[in-house]
């Protein structure tokens, strides 16, 4: 994955759109995201300067529960930036992850302190290393559908964007403690696969 | 003595190793020579680098310069991919394509360094009669079905009519195989893989370009073709479906021609010119001297008799009506996978109404063509090929919002 690249699809520029109020309005096609909070009209927030480069989503059944948003998180503005929490409407959970992985086996948990975005520059969330993870989810996420994601930064601003949801086979990491946790929740039943 | 030398040194040199015969002198002095700066060689773009644009009013890979390997991949939609499946499924991949044809990796593509190198690649995507009902059964043109039935074809219902085509051209063969597999790997969820039929050319740089190629009969194939840019080409290739979604689109007809190699070898020369009407050496008409000179149907010889026989495949082909004509973009195939050999022509016709344009040729070959005694069609499947898509669209909009 180039981390330098910049340019998107048009697809994948819509798909983004889809999810903003502010689309178009401001001449901001570069854009990957709007803040939710734009007219709060107060200073610039962590947010204004945010942007998702190719978003998507691991396609996941209701059954299967659970799945990971991935894309390149975008920081245009000449402070760091943190990423603190992500929400998706049709999850029971959601929660930024990060993985390790061991031979080939791929284990992760939750990231301390967010994702950390560095000042002009951007931090990518691919399988195998950190990713939103959405948890207990109330419906399917089919091949080629859209689904909105909305993100948390340490100010308090939050910003939404639409990612594609791709049939992928990777990103199959085993949840950290998993094993002894089987049965605390119904959350994470799709795992009889590992 | 010295100056024979000299030239003879200076051939060598030109010429590469022969100059390792001209002594030891003439060495040295191809050495001197050789330390001379050569002329600054012009930069020129790697193969792999070059790119014909997804987006248009028509479809990249009909009028697209045939690329040197040619694949096509027909899938059938899975029982429950309703019509939003298959919307979904066309946007998937009409995002794959556009991204792979600028060199770009597809979204979440896994081996992202393999789409570093476009090669030209095209992407054509056709709709067989089953995708186009699956969406709205009003929307099926009528020729959007099975042909007629020839009676000398032996169609292998295995290379027959399916949903979806994928045709993908590229002058490199990886590039070829990752853009295929990326978008399978899209489309296994909504679709399953009926045939492929995996084509080539001459090497890209083998030949100069527009060179008419040859098939694996030694034919100069495909000599008498509308030229893409032309009035001409717009009639007979984008002018069909009319108002609807198919405007701006084209059909395809995907025919397998296996050929009889063995008994063609049992040929000779003048005998294999008269089958085709054509000279082998360089395709021209046996009543001409160059590939593109006029057929003249009229001209005897010494006797009386026909220069162009009756039997032959281009007086056969021959049609009064301007009309009745297509575009052809073949591919050869060459499979020995069991030992013995299965080649052929996979001929890819595109038309805008191919019961008005491939049909009436195709009977006319049918009922008489001497060259049916060494090619027969194995396969047959008719596609529409939807028009081209905005930066922001998909091929195949046109119909779900029809």
């Amino acid at each position: 994955m180039d981390r330098a690249r910049t340019v998107r699809t048009a697809w994948a520029a819509a798909l983004l759109c889809l999810g903003l109020t502010a689309c178009g309005g401001t001449g901001s096609g570069q854009e990957g995201a709007a803040p939710a909070d734009q007219e709060a009209g107060a200073a610039a927030t962590a947010a204004d300067s945010f942007s998702v480069t190719d978003p998507w989503i691991k396609a996941a059944t209701a059954e299967e529960g659970m799945t990971g948003v991935f894309g390149e998180l975008v920081n245009g503005s000449g402070e760091e930036v943190t990423l603190v929490s992500a929400g998706y409407d049709a999850a029971g959970a959601v929660e930024l992850h990060e993985s390790s992985t061991e031979g080939v086996d791929s284990t992760m948990r939750e990231k301390e302190g967010g994702f950390t975005i560095p000042a002009g520059g951007s931090h990518l969330l691919e399988p195998g290393a950190d990713h939103i993870m959405l948890m207990d989810l109330a419906e399917d996420l089919e091949p080629g559908a859209e689904a909105n994601v909305t993100v948390e930064f340490s100010d308090g601003s939050t910003a939404e964007f639409t990612a594609a949801v791709k049939d992928y086979a990777g990103a199959d990491e085993e949840y950290e403690g998993e094993e002894q946790e089987e049965s605390r929740s119904g959350g994470h039943e799709g795992h009889e696969d590992h | 003595m010295g100056d024979g030398k000299a030239q003879f040194s200076r051939r060598g040199l030109l010429l590469g190793g022969a100059a390792a015969g001209a002594g030891a002198a003439g060495g040295a002095l191809a050495h001197r020579w050789a330390a001379e700066p050569a002329p600054a060689p012009e930069a020129r773009a790697l193969n792999g680098t070059l790119t014909v644009p997804f987006h248009g009013a028509h479809q990249a890979g009909v009028e697209t310069p045939p690329q040197a390997h040619g694949i096509f991949v027909a899938l059938d939609l899975e029982p429950r991919t309703g019509a939003d499946g298959v919307r979904r499924l066309m946007r998937l991949l009409s995002d794959d394509a556009a991204r792979m044809s600028r060199g770009e990796p597809a979204l979440a593509d896994t081996e992202p360094e393999l789409a570093e190198v476009p090669a030209r690649l095209t992407t054509t995507f056709g709709f067989g009669r089953g995708l186009v009902e699956r969406v709205d059964t009003a929307a099926v043109p009528d020729w959007l079905r099975p042909l007629p039935d020839f009676g000398h074809d032996r169609l292998d219902p295995a290379w027959g009519e399916a949903d979806l085509l994928l045709q993908v051209c590229a002058d490199d063969p990886v590039t070829v195989s990752h853009a295929v597999r990326m978008m399978l790997k899209d489309a296994r969820s909504f679709a399953r893989v009926r045939w492929v039929q995996t084509g080539f050319r001459r090497a890209h740089g083998s030949r100069p370009g527009g060179t008419t190629m040859r098939n694996l009969m030694g034919q100069v194939d495909g000599t008498v073709n509308p030229a893409p840019g032309t009035e001409d080409f717009d009639r007979l290739v984008w002018g069909g479906g009319g108002p609807g979604w198919p405007e701006g689109g084209t059909s395809l007809v995907l025919r397998r021609i296996t050929t009889h190699l063995d008994t063609w070898d049992e040929l000779d020369r003048p005998a294999r010119e008269a089958v085709i009407g054509r000279r082998m050496d360089n395709g021209a008409p046996l009543t001409g001297t160059e590939e593109h000179d006029e057929a003249d149907l009229e001209a005897t010889d010494d006797s009386g008799l026909a220069v162009i026989a009756d039997f032959a495949h281009i007086r056969r082909a021959r049609t009064g009506d301007p009309d009745q004509r297509i575009f052809r973009r073949g591919y050869n195939y060459d499979h020995r996978d069991s030992g013995g050999q299965d080649a052929g022509l996979l001929f890819a016709s595109y038309q805008a109404d191919p019961l008005r344009q491939f049909v009436p040729v195709q009977k006319r070959l049918d009922e008489l063509d001497l060259l049916d005694e060494w090619v027969t069609a194995v396969g047959s499947a008719v596609f529409a090929v939807p028009p081209g898509c905005g930066e922001e669209g998909y091929v195949g909009q046109s119909l779900f919002e029809g």
